[in-house]
């Protein structure tokens, strides 16, 4: 059933961009790995974090960095965005994890705040102009610059991603890090070092944070002040919520829900894009808290239930 | 023979193919329909001088030209915010060409949106005409040969206005900096101005775009002890600037002086406040009969006088198709070839042309802002001092960065 419902999604990710406009969709896969990434942590590690845009914006501008001034191939850049992302996880990491849930959630924003100040200063980041100009380059000698191409690359990464952190979920450290959301004294008491895994766990999400901002990076040609801003941070907690915490598959459908809502709403809508999605956040934490998945999965496993209710009597 | 008949009928076809792709090269505009887009703050610091003015003016535009040539092709807009921010814009901009078959993008009202935009046109091929934003950058280092600067620019009004002031005695200069790429294109063009006319700049300060409160900038400013704070920002930034200058009471010790300043702040802050200002402008409403008629055409619809970008606006959307009228071709390098070739000449521009960098020059004015008691009647705002020949009003190709201007 598990897998079936993978392959069809599979296949839907394959044929797709032939008949959406590609830029979109690969837009949605960025934010869909940057909400995955941000899932390990508020989902399944309990930890909710309010500056995953520096990791996501940051890494982009380190990569950006990497091709556009220092002209190096894009594998490297990626990489590199990538560690950079991960050493800044690490950093802001060992700050945060000494404090929990609210005050987590303020030393994460204050850190990322650092960040967003850092980009808007520094002399290489272009201030409110962004770094714009980002060359695509080729990938592993593909051409970057057909957007199909460029689709399929990105699709592929999605892929890595996400089986990297659906591994990671069902792996013993994953449990672990249930474990420590669940009850995190009970964690200790049996004996795990609870700060070293949330840290690890912090450390994977802003790798993946980094990796998803670079592609975006790739996608459009720039890293700007928008991807590190704190309202990047709260769309991503959007887009996880909606879609269902603590599930595989939610962040994915929250991203696609909220990236082509905000795509179609834009023009029509103006400004009030931003009322709108404050609404549906609202509406998504009153009615339906498990989010789309969430409560999907629920009513499903209800009506099994239902149904095989007499047989086990 | 089933075989041979299909082989017949894929012949056939190909043939048919060919003869319509031939066709449609004859008609050279793409789906018969040229559809303009128009990129602009709607609900931003710039949105008064821009905006859904801009639109109204665009849509002007297309109407007259509609009655005066009859086109055989249809005209289409739309348009939208791009909220003054390079991310949206490009995304917009990138939607529109490949989606939308938007064949020319214009107003662009920040210099971050334009410089975006005119990245995303050159990979597209499609054309940009920036009559919004100013950076001279974008017609300097960032050019590119399908874009066209039409309306004002740094340069332009950073130097008359400067020039000006200094003539007047306003020797030592005091810069107060919207932190983007426009603020300081205005910032370094008025410098230069001010040390060839010898002046003299004592400091600037940065403030981040777009500011509510603005006072720890001015006190530095009071405090640099200038005779002139230069005011390298625009829009609310600049409106926000004048009034709070006085509540602090740096002005009138100190003088203001906006390096760019459109009718519309004037409108908002009112002639008590800015009285006396010197400012370059492209355009006046009450400068002709011409421009009178148009704007009170605009006015009928808008109930505001169109300030230099909205009649801007629709001086370029009528230059565009002028040209692809003359060429029967909405093909980029075509249109952009017959728009360089054929002088302006309008209730707009006078002396008009485009040269190869995309800068449109045309005779500027130097204004300054009439005393309350000198207004006679609702907008009567400006002194038109002197006409600022094309050739003076902007930076000599002689000076210029563009690697498109063959030295």
């Amino acid at each position: 059933m598990r897998i079936a419902i993978y392959l069809i999604l599979l296949i839907i990710g394959a044929v797709l961009p032939h008949f959406v406009y590609p830029v979109l969709l690969m837009k949605i896969l960025c934010f869909a790995i940057f909400a995955c990434a941000f899932n390990l942590l508020l989902g399944f590690s309990g930890l909710l974090s309010f500056g995953h845009a520096a990791f996501f914006g940051g890494a982009a501008y380190v990569s950006g960095y990497l091709i556009k001034n220092l002209e190096l191939p894009t594998e490297v850049a990626i990489i590199g965005g990538v560690l950079s992302a991960a050493l800044m996880g690490w950093l802001v990491g060992i700050l945060a994890i000494r404090r929990q849930g609210i005050y987590f959630a303020m030393v994460t924003l204050a850190l990322a705040q650092m960040v967003y100040f850092i980009c808007l200063e520094a002399p290489i980041t272009g201030g409110e102009d962004g770094m714009q100009g980002i060359p695509r380059g080729s990938f592993l000698g593909l051409s970057l610059k057909d957007d199909l191409t460029l689709y399929y690359v990105i699709f592929t990464g999605f892929i890595l991603a996400f089986l990297i952190i659906y591994r990671t979920i069902h792996s013993p450290f994953g449990q672990v890090l249930k474990a420590i959301r669940e009850n995190e004294s009970r964690a200790i008491s049996l004996g795990y070092d609870v700060p070293k895994y949330k840290l690890l766990a912090f450390v994977i999400s802003a790798a993946f944070a980094g990796f998803a901002g670079i592609l975006k990076m790739l996608v459009f040609n720039f890293a700007t002040l928008t991807d590190v801003h704190w309202h990047m941070s709260g769309d991503v907690v959007l887009m996880t919520i909606f879609g269902g915490i603590g599930t595989i598959l939610g962040p994915v459908v929250g991203s696609s829900i909220i990236i082509t809502l905000e795509d179609q709403l834009t023009d029509s809508a103006g400004d009030m894009v931003t009322v709108i999605m404050g609404v549906i956040f609202v509406v998504c934490v009153l009615i339906f808290r498990k989010g789309i998945v969430g409560e999907s999965v629920a009513l499903y496993q209800r009506m099994l239930g239902r149904k095989n209710l007499p047989q086990v009597k | 023979m089933m075989l041979k008949n299909n082989k017949l009928r894929s012949v056939c076809l190909a043939s048919l193919l060919a003869l319509g792709i031939q066709q449609g090269a004859q008609a050279q505009i793409s789906d018969n329909v040229v559809k303009i887009g128009v990129l602009t703050d709607m609900s931003g610091p710039y949105s008064d001088f821009s905006g859904k003015g801009s639109v109204t003016a665009t849509q002007m535009a297309i109407s007259d030209f509609e009655k005066k040539y009859h086109p055989k092709f249809k005209i289409e807009m739309i348009s939208a915010d791009h909220q003054d921010k390079a991310d949206i814009t490009s995304d917009k901009a990138r939607q529109w060409f490949d989606r939308e078959h938007v064949d020319m993008i214009t107003d662009l009202v920040s210099s971050t949106a334009g410089l975006s935009a005119m990245k995303v046109a050159k990979e597209k091929n499609k054309i940009v005409i920036i009559t919004g934003a100013g950076s001279s950058k974008i017609t300097n280092a960032g050019c590119n040969d399908v874009t066209v600067l039409y309306v004002y620019d740094t340069y332009a009004t950073g130097q008359g206005t400067a020039k000006a002031v200094v003539k007047q005695g306003g020797k030592t200069w005091f810069f107060l900096t919207a932190d983007y790429v426009f603020g300081h294109s205005l910032e370094t063009d008025a410098t230069k101005a001010i040390k060839l006319a010898g002046g003299q700049v004592l400091g600037s300060v940065s403030h981040p775009f777009p500011s509510r409160d603005l006072s720890s900038y001015l006190l530095k400013a009071q405090a640099s002890g200038a005779q002139v704070i230069g005011l390298a920002n625009a829009g609310d930034d600049t409106i926000n600037s004048i009034k709070q200058a006085a509540e602090f009471g740096v002005t009138p010790k100190q003088h203001l002086a906006a390096l760019l300043i459109f009718i519309s702040d004037v409108h908002s802050v009112g002639l008590k406040q800015t009285q006396g200002m010197y400012l370059t402008t492209g355009f006046y409403w009450d400068r002709t009969p011409e421009t009178r008629a148009f704007s009170k055409r605009y006015f009928n619809v808008m109930q505001k006088m169109p300030s230099m970008n909205q009649a801007g606006v629709y001086s370029a959307v009528m230059h565009y198709l002028e040209a692809v009228q003359a060429t029967g071709s909405d093909d980029t390098k075509t249109v952009m070839t017959e728009m360089k070739k054929t002088p302006i000449n309008d209730f707009y521009a006078h002396n008009g042309h485009i040269r190869e960098d995309g800068r449109m020059v045309y005779d500027m004015y130097l204004a300054q802002v009439k005393k309350p008691s000198e207004s006679k009647y609702p907008w009567d705002y400006y002194q038109i001092l002197a006409t600022i020949p094309a050739e003076e009003a902007f930076q000599p190709l002689s000076e210029s960065t563009c690697p498109l201007v063959k030295k």
